[in-house]
């Protein structure tokens, strides 16, 4: 795996990832919530 | 890892934060598969259905404690990786992450594995997840590898868990069946274990890990691979003996398991000829075990929706 050198554009990828498992979390407790609801 | 948390020499004098992708290596994706694999077979072979979000919901959590277990295992082992070729090459080792990041990345994703494992399917399937965390991170990894080389043999228990985790997110109980999926695993992994550990012998001789064949010596090892394998044999059939599968399962699982005896024959009665020895019978046995899992757990979910 080739490594990214520059620190800035590390953190914004890793801050898009983070984002959008935050995301995907927030749509899966909602779902869950209906599916025990249902 | 014999210093408590002090960073890996090299991770030490990081400029550059780590990557996204060090953090997934460190959930030892490969294994994962594996582990989501039985998993679902374990929800899916089981006699209830739940909601297919909550089945999602709990593989997820199944493959998240998994991931947890395995950033642990590497943060404890981070010094031995580094001196081994299979895995020298591992974020830790390679000095593209701090040490005490990959600890607490493994710490946060367990504990939130658990928690969502309980709250939204149940607390027995949360408290076996929580267990088999404990006891792939602390039994296996920190207490018994580098002190046994029965390490293998009662570690395999780790990787045994998710069928039944499975089975348990499905019906909300423990019963027979998945105990024996459950077992099945459990001695499987020494004879998959031990092949691999027959062809990349020097590198565990060298970290000091007491590896069976390092151990025990090649002879022994190969003698103990065949009596598992015999083992192996009428367990995997059992499932169809006591009417918890049926016959197709039974069929696949006695052909499998026959098969599997017949490379674990040819690797236990057998010595090394030499430095030149490609260790081929020891190669083909590990590749096949991992296809003998797959195809045996896929035959028991086939079997499941299988009008006979």
């Amino acid at each position: 795996m080739t490594r990214e050198t520059d620190p800035a554009r590390v953190r914004r990828s890793r801050n898009i990832v983070l984002g959008s498992l935050l995301a995907a979390f927030v749509i899966l407790v909602f779902l869950i919530s209906l599916a025990k609801m249902s | 890892m014999r210093s408590s948390g002090a960073p890996a020499s090299s991770a030490g004098a990081l400029h550059v934060p780590a990557d996204w992708r060090d953090f997934f290596a460190l959930t030892k994706p490969r294994v994962m598969s594996l582990v989501i694999f039985t998993g679902l077979c374990g929800l899916l072979a089981a006699p209830e259905r739940i909601h297919p979000v909550l089945a999602f919901t709990a593989i997820l959590c199944i493959a998240v404690g998994a991931g947890g277990a395995a950033a642990l295992n590497q943060w404890w082992e981070a010094d031995i990786d580094a001196e081994m070729k299979r895995t020298a090459a591992r974020p830790l080792p390679q000095g593209r992450m701090n040490r005490t990041d990959a600890r607490d990345f493994g710490v946060a994703i367990s504990v939130g594995s658990v928690l969502l494992m309980g709250l939204a399917i149940s607390w027995l399937a949360a408290g076996i997840l929580a267990i088999s965390i404990v006891y792939y991170a602390v039994v296996y990894t920190i207490w018994l590898k580098p002190r046994t080389p029965q390490n293998i043999v009662i570690g395999g228990g780790a990787g045994a868990f998710p069928p039944l985790i499975g089975w348990v997110a499905a019906t909300g109980e423990i019963s027979l069946m998945p105990v024996l999926l459950f077992a099945i695993i459990f001695f499987w992994t020494p004879p998959h274990f031990w092949a691999l550990a027959l062809f990349v012998k020097t590198d565990y001789a060298k970290v000091g890990i007491p590896m069976m064949p390092v151990v025990a010596g090649e002879k022994s090892t190969r003698r103990q691979i065949l009596v598992y394998a015999l083992l192996l044999l009428p367990l995997s059939v059992l499932p169809w003996w006591l009417g918890g599968a049926g016959r197709f399962y039974g069929a696949s699982a006695a052909v499998l398991s026959l098969l599997f005896l017949a490379l674990s024959v040819r690797v236990g009665l057998r010595d090394r000829t030499g430095p030149e020895d490609t260790m081929r019978p020891e190669k083909q046995l590990f590749g096949y075990s991992v296809i003998y899992l797959f195809v045996l757990f896929a035959a028991l979910v086939v079997d499941r929706f299988l009008p006979l």
